[in-house]
This record gives C-alpha cells, structure tokens and sequence, in this order.
C-alpha cells in the first residue's frame, strides 16, 4: 500500500535531505590530528597503555563495527572475578593507588562497549602515572584534565564527563609542545 | 541537589508540560476538527485515502474495526517475512550482511508488527539497510494501530456512540501522519543536530591513536530512533540500542528520547479526557499509572546509584554508583530512570544494559512490564489500563451492592468474562512460557548450554524476562540470553503474536458492546469512577493480580538473587 512508499521511502529522503545540513552532512563526525582521521567524535576507542589515559573496559572491544556490553548479572561469579582481576591490574600500572580511590567505571565494562567518556575522577587517579610515564609535572596534566572537563548539561543536568580521546589528543599535543620549548 | 536527580525530575516534569497539548491535539484530530497542521498535511491525508482505496467518512462497527485491523497486519507479515528473507541479495546492502533464516524472519516480523521490537539479531551485522527501513516502517504502523485502536475504544465510551465507532483507516491513517509523522521529524533533527548519524554509506574504516585498525558502523539511523521511542517500539538500530554513542549522543539526545519514550502514552489519557469532556477521569487514571510508576522508579534509581554490594566488596569507590553496562554520560540515575519508563511503557529501548542491573531493578523493569499499564504502549496500555477498570467497577459494584456501571453504561457477566481472560492471558503467557524453558533447561543443561550467560538465580531471570518482555510487547531483553535460536525466535514469536491481538481484540469487543447498550443516566446510586477511593480501588485490583500471579517467579530470580548478595 502506499504507507510503504510513504514512509520507507519520502520520510527517509526528508530526514536524509536535512541531514546534509547537519554536522559532517550526517556521515559521523570524525576527528583528526595532522589531517589524518583518528576516530569519530562519538564513539570511545581502546586506550591501553600507560602513556595515555585509559578508557573503559570494553566487551565489545571497542569495535565499532558490533556493540555490545558484558550482559553480565551483578552476581556472576565469574564476572566479579574478571573486575578483580582488572582492580589488581591497574594498581600494578598505578602504584601510590590506594584499592578505594578507584572508581567502579575503569574496571567495569560500559553499556555499548563504545563508551567515550570517563569521570573527571577516573581520569585524575590516572595522572600520577602518566606524569611519570611521560615526564611531565602532574600540575599540567591536572590542568588539562580539567580543561577537557565537561560540565553537567546546563550545569544542572546528569555527570560531568571527560572525553578519553580528546583528553589523549590534547595530552599529546602538550608533549610535542614542551619538546619543542626546550 | 544532586544534578543526576534534577536531570530526571526534569525529564518528567518535561513530558507532563508537552503531554497535556498534545493530548489536547490528537484528541482534535480524532474527532476530526481542524488543527494547525491541516493545510500541510491534509492533501497528504486525501492522497493516502484515494490511492489506497479507504473511505474516511464511513463509520464501522467494532467487528468490522476489528477486521480491518487484522487484515492490513496480514498482508504486512507477508511482505516483512518477504524482505527479510531475500535482502541479502537485494539493493541498500553496503555491507553485505545477510538474508535471515525462516525462524529468525518469523520472529522479527511478529515482533515489529505487533509493536515489540523484541530484537534476536544485531543491527550492524544481520539486517541490510533496506531491511531497517522496512522494520522502521511497522514502527510506524504498528505504533498507529495501537493509537487508532485506542481512538476506537475512546469513541465507544462516549455517551451515545450506538454502533457509529467512526473510520478504523481514518484513525490509522490521521495517527501516522498528524501524530507520528511531525513529531519523528522534530526529534530526528535534534538527533542528526547532536551527531547522529543518517547515511546510505557503509562501514567506515580509521586507525586509532593508539594504532588499532577500528571499523565504524554507520547507516540511516537518525530517522528510525525517532519513531523508535515515539512509538513505543525500541527497536534499536545498532545492536545495544540507545546505549550506543551514535543513536544516543550526550545528555541532551538522551532527554529529548526519554522523553519521546512516555510522551504519548500519557497524552493519550489526556485525550480520553478531552474527547468524553471527562478531565477528572482523566486525572484519576493519570495518578494511579503515576503513583505505579513512582513506586517502581524510586527504588530502582536507589539501588543504581548506592552500586551493587559485590562490587562493594571488592573495594572499589562507586561514587557514581554501580556501572556495570552503564554509559558515563548518562550516569545511573537516568539509566534506571529509563529502564523503567521503558518497560512500564512498552518501549523497550535501553540505554544501559538490564542484564547487568542491580537485582531488584531487574525485578522493577519486569513488574512494569508485567502490570503493562502504568502508560504503557501507545494506545494498547490504554487498553490495557481499560480492562483493570472493568474489574475494579465489577468488583466495587459488588462490595458496595451497587449494579456495576462505568460511564453510564452496565457491566454484565460478558464483559466480565472477556476482562478477566484478557486479564490472565498475560500471567498465562509468561509463566507457562518459563516454565517450559525451565523445563527444557533443567533437564538438559548441556544442549541448551549456550542459553544462559548467568548461572544461578540471575540466569532464570533471564528466561522469565524474555517471555514478560515478548508477552508485554516491550522487546527489552536481559541480552546474555543466547536466543538467537529456533526454540526462542519461535516460542517468543508465538508469545508476542498472542500478547499483541488479545488484548487489543479484547477492550475493543468490550468498549463496542458496552457502547450498543442503553445509557442509564448518573443518579445518586451510581457509582462514581472518576474519585481517589475508585482510583485506589483499580490500584488494588492491579497490585492483588500482579502480585498473586508473579511473585512466585519474581521470588526465584531477582529476589532470590538480591538476599544471596546481602
């Protein structure tokens, strides 16, 4: 009937024709450094060594072609072993840590496995490691963690939040940056 | 305050202040008095008329309401189960996914022609583009079904409605495009605005900082996820739903949805009241489905964001609160706030994943989908809602020895009847569904290894989750259940198929009868539907049904699980 051709067909030509006006004309947006695309802005990107900020666990790898989170139950006895197991880790990477200061998101696994952010705080237990990694003052990172620091909607509404990969783009620049003003 | 609760309490208040005009609205539009948008879409209106062969203006019976609404669900099963199986080799297929098989087809097309959205398939790995747009479709049409069902059952509370119950295909038709149609538009550029996508190009490729070769999905996502939560449908367009970054980018999309998700179920109490001049009822329906709600909402952000007491354990800071499946820019509040406006409406989307749910959230998402009537789908938990009332007027008749009556008109031992099995027929469905996978579970627990992700308690609430959420229409799932498999795309496919019709067919025999009886005017022995003591009595009816039919099942799984984790 014509609901098919309707809505199968001039409703996504609509939505598609508005979508050229939208950023990156609906495309995904991406993100670059030097002209070369390095991720999209929305979907979070596997961050495991110790010179950047780590991002999530991820179930899905952080695939961006299939999503996915654990679907673990929260008294799966396997599953409580997989986030003892990332605990122990991450206070190997991050000595001076103390078990308690870690919070729960670093070493639980996000809902779509693509998860970008991470809390202000979970990057701050990072920077003591990456100072020493990268020879940096830990002030500077501080600095920089705050800066990409993205306040509550309006201020008012939902967390605050850091962007791993911006927060990671940013970090390298500011390496590049003192090198050059040696 | 803390801004994660000012974030949901604004999210409701939100809705309420847009639920009122539009209910206002599309109760103008039923009763086919000019609106606003007539000039635009009223040629559109004519058009569909004409080419599909419908008078608008003849009334029908609600037999003949009932038969035309089965017949268009035909003849689009047949043409789902006809994409679904060949698109893997027809056009709009960038990335080559394949053709699904006949169980897996079967249960797709029940479950997005009757609303459900129950999803055995992952998005970007087993359906091509052409097979979104035809699933986005029955979000549609399936959403304006249970509106024009809705609108029929409206029209037949009214006083002296008779046999005149107006056009099912001018209902249909006007729910789709004066309803559906601008509001999927509104919210699908708020989407493409925040960076969600809407491209017929395919897998995009980067190297990652760090220097791993990531593949993205991509694909016309920004119109599906609007009617995707106008409708009460869910389905997602990636594989985990609205917990994805691109169909749900930041805070501000993640509101504009939630909101979506409730916004016309509750308009469509305001419509009652508008329609049957009855703004009392309206609002004694309206804090009943709102008191049930709160009820489930209020322990279940508790619980998200005090954690789980095993992640406790292991000595961990959960200053968020438990994050297992969770997205740091929703945050646990607004995580349970959606998971239970999804399951008390039969949305079904999710943002988080309801498998890893703290245990007694778990059991709140099920008791919502259970009652299936606090707002509830768009139209059907009217309906729903309509059928506990019945009881409740029956009931209270008999207490207080008064003749039952509701707006004027007796309820006799037919309608009685009809309420009750309709009534029942979703207990039914559930527990002898589970029973059965229980069954086949216990018995043999290596063929069906790869069902459970979950061992113990947890894993049974996975199975009882399924056939609530199947037999709801709602379509979330506890996803570490591996059904992608003929035994539950079949089981889930019949479930759905009879928890969709049913209580559609039922209210709506109910609503037409009732409608041909005479009108017995109110007198000082009639009693008064539109009061709290009445509005407490449906209350009870719903929590003595649902309780005396779950709490069994609900015992063995999430609450066995919450007291082994004290």
């Amino acid at each position: 009937m014509v609901t098919i051709i309707f809505f199968c067909g001039i409703y996504t030509v609509l939505i598609l024709g508005i979508a050229q006006a939208a950023p990156a004309k609906g495309n995904g947006v991406t993100v670059s450094v030097n002209g070369k695309v390095v991720g999209y802005a929305l979907e979070g990107q596997s961050f495991t060594q110790d010179k950047y900020f780590y991002s999530r666990p991820s179930a899905a790898g952080y695939n961006g072609a299939g999503s996915a989170g654990s679907n673990k139950g929260p008294s799966n006895p396997d599953y409580l072993q997989q986030v003892k197991d990332r605990i122990d880790s991450f206070m190997v990477h991050n000595p001076g840590v103390k078990r308690e200061q870690i919070p729960s998101e670093l070493v639980t696994a996000s809902g779509s496995g693509l998860d970008p952010d991470i809390s202000p705080e979970a990057a701050k237990i990072q920077v003591k490691r990456i100072a020493v990694v990268r020879s940096i003052t830990e002030d500077k990172i501080v600095a920089l963690v705050d800066a990409n620091t993205e306040k509550p909607l309006l201020g008012l509404l939902g967390t605050a939040k850091v962007n791993v990969l911006r927060l990671n783009i940013a970090l390298d620049e500011l390496k590049q940056h003192t090198a050059f003003s040696k | 305050m803390n801004t994660e609760i000012i974030g949901i309490v604004t999210m409701f208040l939100l809705t309420l202040l847009l639920a009122i005009p539009l209910g206002r609205y599309m109760g103008k539009v039923y009763q086919g008095e000019k609106t606003w948008l007539d000039p635009i879409l009223g040629p559109l209106d004519k058009l569909f008329f004409k080419l599909g062969g419908a008078k608008p203006d003849r009334d029908m019976t609600w037999q003949q309401h009932l038969l035309a609404l089965l017949t268009i669900n035909l003849v689009w099963f047949l043409f789902s189960m006809a994409i679904l199986m060949t698109m893997g080799s027809l056009p709009l297929n960038p990335d080559g996914n394949p053709s699904m098989t006949a169980d897996l087809a079967f249960n797709t097309t029940i479950s997005f022609i009757s609303n459900t959205n129950l999803q055995h398939y992952s998005g970007e790995s087993g359906v091509s583009y052409l097979g979104q747009l035809v699933l986005m479709l029955f979000q549609f049409i399936s959403a304006g079904i249970g509106m024009a069902a809705c609108a029929v059952v409206f029209k037949a509370m009214k006083e002296k409605a008779g046999d005149k119950l107006g056009n099912f295909y001018n209902y249909f038709i006007k729910s789709c495009t004066r309803v559906l149609l601008p509001l999927s538009i509104v919210v699908a550029v708020l989407l493409l605005i925040n960076g969600t996508p809407m491209t017929f190009k395919g897998k995009d490729q980067f190297i990652s900082l760090q220097g791993d070769t990531v593949s993205v999905s991509r694909g016309p996502a920004a119109a599906m996820v609007a009617i995707k939560q106008l409708g009460t449908n869910g389905g997602g367009f990636f594989g985990v739903n609205s917990a994805h970054p691109l169909e749900n980018p930041n805070y501000f999309t993640n509101i504009i949805e939630n909101v979506s998700i409730i916004l016309i179920p509750i308009a469509l109490i305001f419509t009652m009241g508008f329609m049957l001049k009855k703004r009392r009822l309206a609002w004694m329906i309206f804090g009943v489905m709102t008191v049930g709600f709160l009820l489930l909402l209020v322990p279940s952000v508790y619980q998200e964001m005090k954690g789980s007491p095993a992640i406790t354990r292991l000595g961990v800071t959960q200053q968020l609160g438990s994050m297992e499946g969770k997205e740091v820019r929703f945050g646990p509040a607004a995580s349970a706030y959606w998971g239970i406006t999804t399951t008390v409406t039969s949305n079904g989307s999710v943002n988080a994943m309801h498998d890893s749910f703290t245990a007694l959230t778990g059991m709140f998402c099920m008791l919502g989908m259970m009652v299936n009537s606090f707002y509830g789908g768009v139209g059907v938990g009217f309906l729903n809602f309509y059928v506990y009332i019945i009881i409740a007027v029956f009931i209270s008749g008999l207490m207080v020895g008064r003749t039952p009556e509701f707006l004027g008109k007796k309820i006799e031992a037919k309608e009685m009847k009809i309420a009750t099995i309709i009534a029942l027929l979703h207990t039914f469905l559930i527990l002898a569904f589970t029973a059965l996978s229980s069954h086949l579970y216990a018995h043999d627990p290596k063929t069906y290894a790869g069902w459970l992700n979950n061992p113990g308690y947890h894993g049974f609430s996975e199975m009882l989750y399924e056939y609530t959420s199947s037999s709801a229409n709602n379509g979330s799932g506890f996803e570490g259940l591996g059904d992608a498999v003929p035994f539950w795309n079949i089981t889930c496919g019949i479930v759905m198929l009879l928890g969709r019709y049913l209580p559609i067919i039922g209210p709506l025999a109910i609503a037409g009868i009732l409608a041909k009886k005479k009108y017995v005017p109110e007198s000082a022995g009639t009693l008064k539907t539109d009061t709290f003591t009445f509005g407490a009595m449906v209350f009870a009816v719903i929590a003595i049904v649902v309780a005396l039919s779950f709490f069994p099942a609900l015992a063995l799984g999430p609450i066995a699980e919450y007291f082994s984790m004290k």
